[in-house]
């Protein structure tokens, strides 16, 4: 191919590049004297407006906090609220007689004597004009002074907002508490938006809905002088200058949304009746969607302690409690689950055709692997007889469940153990939640540094399928297997349902999240485990009969029973012979109405002894409170 | 003088041989001059601007010297030379770059610096030196105005270094470097037409753009747009900025006296927003002397390229000259509330040194342009 040649014209070349200078140095005049113009009106033409603002005044921005949005249970009932609080506040310059005016004060009740000394030393170390804080009043407080402000002159009232909690510590592992926001906090939030914001959600979902509640800043623009006296009243300036910053005005907040959360608080309530006295957990999940109906921790603590600041001694207190009732049991107490495993394991079985479900097995009180002498026992010393798996779980036989363990083995127990969410966080809204454990040979390799401690024996594999030895769970997410038992599926546990924007009253709803961990079941394999739940309460022989008599729906159940201490081979468990603290910790899983599930419920009471008792009589007046309202005759 | 004149290639083969050809010291009075009197000008405000921070400024003063030296170094530097290193020039600029977003300093968001031990520095600075020179490169032999292919060509050097800078993220340097390039291709003649098509298409990305941008930068625009909508985050710095420039007036508060920078009302001081603390101290008069000895440097810039002798000086001189006052224009124009504030520093003032060496090795150029004029032999 031949190279095209171009003829060139440098000359015009030139004249192209020279005439586009030119119209570059033009350009450049141009911009130049736009920015002159523009120099001229900010410093000559406004300069008065800007030298005022800058040398004998300046504008002050005065932050202005939202109010933060409600929260509601699922019926509509109040559980957070902005309640009005009343601070007395002095302004020192317009105060005549100081000594007298707090002595007037002290007589009304309205200040503590002893404080007298630190509130001199407050109101002398302020600016003279500025308002100084000397007390928080209850109502009956302010009407009093109210009545009498016309004899104090600079002494006056302003009101603030306090958070209030109407069922105090029913809700407050739930619905959390309002701190100071910490150092770590300030690097998460927008710094802006919180300028006038002094609390923020320290648990709960008061934190983790922190950005929805907390709305948005609002601000007041003030003129003030150099040490920060008000000048003008904003009021009374309209916006008389064009953008000018020196423009005062008011920008109002923006009220944080309000939150409806899924509990139902008189089934809270009731929850929390049936727990009196005792320590543990209840968690209430609908299975359907996976709403949290209610999460009562025993023994509780009142939130309100925390919003109107607690002392350092309180702190203290509650911290070192032997009950712990800081601790949320629900989402971070480790418990073994206990026989309460039965159930998800007979059904995983089933699905891997490892077991018929109508093949009897003889139980005569212990097992042991073929060619050893170790025995390994049956919570029943007599043993149960033929039985089959409906029976194994009504009667709760260990020995049926050696058997099953040894014919699907440890690493079928551990997988179809986690597509029901055991060993993993629920993913629920509300922070704080644990894994939990189930032990596996990869858990031991990862988390014994010893070679020696990382290999897994069989016996290992035995007190798994009982849910004892490694395995541990939280009541939530036993509550959250069990509801997928009754669903059929699995719902991330969640608190919040919806929000409500405030200023427009408008309702958004929040979906389920579905979860996709659940293998393909059998529906024949699903019938046949809940028939067998419904045996634990309804059979003669079933372990959760006696707390379940004569109720007037149907009621699908397990029982659970963790042992706190272990027992060497041949000693007996002796309850009055042993600490308190060291009797088993008793667990009840439940969901009812059995055929149409619109409940399941997990109890764990700690040293609370056999499920069959205690736990299984709380989860017996948790369904009767959640199904009384409905009719099941 | 004459012995400077050669033909085109045995000049480019003598440069190889010996970049600093025995030729007596290149300098160019006028502009040596206006650009000096700009940095002593720079110290006197950053003086005031860092509270008189003696090491801070000493430091600076470092910078400076450093910055001299890349001038007169750059001016000795034949123009012919410069366009044989060019290629390697724009290569290793935007080789650093990508060594930036691999493993660059994080400073403000954002990923820019790099830390070589003894020297710490921002590549992206470079690109405003390096994207005009190469276009100014690849058009100086081919025809002008260039081609929809050559067009495409020079897009590309544009884009290329402008998206990378838009990364780390920088806004104003990539919009700054974006810039530089397109003065300088228009500079080469592209048709009228072109640029209202481009200005369309660039409407067009408006949207794309804003999607991209992170959270802090969409603030700036917006606040931009309407600073009071939020006097007490992003727009406090044009708030600010503005009553200092305003309570200056005409004559100034006074060296040291100004009361927005001194209070600490007026943030980043010393470095975007030193054009207030000029203007609140020096008033109105003192920022029409800064903006005149500026119009001087790039006036005597556009004069060295309308006198340059081929294409590659013209495009060169014209394109350094354009991107020095539009880095004057948008300093200013940001810290009087006519743009929006991007970060640009105010050139040879503002506390820091890539930019300063940058600029005045870019002076240094055109002053070798104009020292390098070949006698014309008819």
């Amino acid at each position: 191919m031949r190279r095209q040649i171009q003829i060139r014209d440098r000359w015009k070349e030139q004249r192209l590049v020279t005439s586009r200078l030119l119209f570059t140095a033009i350009l450049v005049v141009a911009m130049s004297g736009g920015l002159v113009w523009r120099l001229f009106h900010i410093q000559v033409s406004h300069h008065e407006v800007f030298a005022e603002l800058a040398q004998g005044n300046r504008v002050r921005i005065e932050p202005l906090a939202p109010t933060r949005g409600l929260i509601f249970d699922r019926n509509g009932q109040l559980l957070a609220e902005n309640l009005p609080a009343w601070e007395l506040v002095a302004i020192p310059e317009e105060i005549v007689d100081l000594a007298a005016s707090l002595q007037a004060l002290e007589a009304l009740e309205l200040l503590d004597p002893a404080e007298r000394g630190n509130l001199i030393d407050a109101i002398n170390s302020h600016r003279r004009f500025e308002r100084v804080v000397l007390a928080n009043l209850t109502e009956s407080q302010a009407a009093r002074f109210s009545a009498r402000r016309h004899r104090f002159s600079g002494i006056d009232i302003r009101e603030g907002l306090i958070r209030h909690y109407p069922y105090g510590d029913l809700t407050g592992h739930s619905i959390g508490y309002m701190g100071s926001i910490s150092a770590a906090d300030m690097q998460r939030i927008d710094r802006a938006n919180y300028a006038a914001t002094a609390l923020i959600g320290i648990s709960g979902v008061e934190r983790s809905y922190q950005d929805e509640l907390h709305g948005t800043v609002g601000f007041r623009q003030q003129l003030v002088n150099a040490q920060g006296r008000v000048l003008v009243d904003p009021a009374s300036i309209g916006a008389s200058s064009d953008s000018m910053p020196g423009t005062l005005d008011t920008r109002w907040p923006i009220p944080g949304d309000n939150l409806v959360v899924s509990l139902d608080i008189q089934l809270q309530l009731a929850a929390q009746r049936a727990m009196e006295g005792l320590r543990g957990a209840v968690v209430a999940v609908e299975p359907a969607t996976g709403d949290v109906l209610a999460l009562v921790i025993t023994p509780a603590f009142d939130p309100i302690r925390f919003a109107a600041g607690l002392s350092h001694s309180g702190y203290r207190e509650l911290e070192t409690d032997p009950d712990k009732p800081l601790f949320n049991r629900a989402l971070a107490g480790r418990y073994p689950p206990g026989s309460t495993v039965k159930p998800f394991l007979g059904l995983a079985a089933m699905n891997l055709n490892a077991l018929n479900p109508d093949d009897p097995t003889f139980c005569g009180g212990h097992y042991s692997l073929p060619g050893q002498t170790h025995q390994y026992r049956d919570w029943r010393r007599e043993g149960h007889g033929l039985v089959d798996l409906h029976r194994a779980v009504v009667e709760s036989c260990d020995v049926y469940f050696y058997r099953l363990a040894v014919n699907i083995g440890i690493d079928a127990i551990d997988s179809s153990l986690r597509t029901f969410g055991f060993g993993d966080r629920t993913g629920i809204d509300i922070g704080g939640e644990i894994r939990g454990v189930v032990p596996s040979r990869t858990w031991k390799r990862n988390n014994f540094s010893r070679r020696e401690d990382q290999t897994w024996f069989p016996w290992e594999t035995f007190i798994s399928c009982l849910g004892q030895g490694y395995t541990t769970a939280t009541p939530l997410q036993l509550a959250h297997a069990t509801a997928a038992l009754a669903a059929g599926a699995r719902f991330r546990p969640r608190m919040a349902v919806a929000l409500q924007t405030a200023v427009s009253g408008e309702v958004v709803a929040i979906d389920p999240v579905r979860l996709d961990s659940l293998p393909e079941i059998d529906p024949r394999h699903w019938q046949r485990i809940r028939e067998a739940m419904i045996g634990v309460t309804e059979d003669p022989s079933g372990t959760g009969r006696l707390a379940m008599q004569q109720t007037p729906y149907r009621v699908a159940g397990k029982t659970g029973t963790a042992q706190v201490i272990s027992l060497a081979q041949d000693e007996e468990y002796d309850e009055e012979a042993l600490d308190e603290r060291l009797l088993d910790h008793g667990l009840f899983i439940a969901f009812a109405p059995a055929d149409n599930p619109t409940i399941a419920v997990a109890v764990v009471v700690e040293n609370g002894g056999s499920g069959s008792g205690l736990p299984a009589q709380a989860a017996r007046r948790i369904l009767d409170a959640w199904l009384a309202a409905e009719d099941y005759g | 003088m004459a012995r400077r004149f050669t033909l085109e290639a045995g000049a480019a083969q003598a440069a190889i041989r010996n970049p600093f050809p025995g030729r007596s010291f290149t300098m160019d009075l006028p502009l040596a001059f206006s650009s000096l009197a700009v940095c002593a000008l720079g110290l006197v405000i950053l003086y005031s601007a860092v509270d008189q921070n003696m090491p801070l400024l000493i430091r600076q003063g470092v910078r400076l010297s450093v910055a001299l030296l890349a001038f007169v170094v750059a001016a000795q530097v034949a123009p012919a030379t410069l366009r044989l290193w060019t290629p390697w020039i724009f290569l290793a600029s935007v080789g650093l770059l990508l060594w930036v977003l691999v493993d660059g300093a994080v400073g403000n968001g954002a990923q820019r610096w790099l830390d070589w031990g003894v020297i710490r520095f921002q590549p992206s600075e470079i690109l405003k030196l390096a994207v005009p020179l190469t276009i100014a490169w690849y058009m100086h032999d081919r025809a002008l105005p260039p081609n929809l292919l050559n067009l495409t060509v020079l897009a590309c050097i544009v884009a290329v270094p402008t998206l990378l800078i838009l990364r780390q993220p920088d806004l104003g340097t990539a919009a700054l470097v974006f810039a530089a390039g397109g003065l300088t291709v228009l500079l080469a003649g592209v048709s009228l037409r072109v640029i209202a098509a481009l200005s369309v298409i660039a409407l067009g990305m408006a949207p794309v753009l804003w999607t991209t941008m992170l959270d802090y930068q969409r603030a700036r625009v917006l606040t931009f747009l309407n600073p009071e909508s939020d006097p007490l985050g992003a727009g406090y710095n044009i708030i600010q900025s503005k009553i200092a420039l305003g309570s200056g007036g005409l004559f100034g508060r006074g060296w040291l006296n100004g009361t927005q920078s001194h209070l600490e009302f007026l943030p980043e001081r010393s470095t975007d927003f030193i054009f207030a603390v000029m203007g609140e101290e020096f008033g109105l008069l003192g920022l029409l002397f800064l903006l005149g000895l500026y119009l001087v440097v790039v006036g005597r810039g556009l004069y060295i390229a309308a006198q340059a002798q081929d294409n590659f000086d013209r495009l060169l001189a014209g394109g350094i000259s354009l991107t020095f006052f539009l880095h004057v224009f948008v300093n200013a124009g940001m810290v009087c509330g006519l743009l929006p504030v991007v970060g640009v520093p105010l050139p040879l003032i503002s506390l820091g040194g890539t930019s300063m060496v940058t600029l005045m090795a870019g002076l240094g150029i055109l002053t070798a342009i104009h020292g390098n004029r070949r006698l014309l032999v008819t």
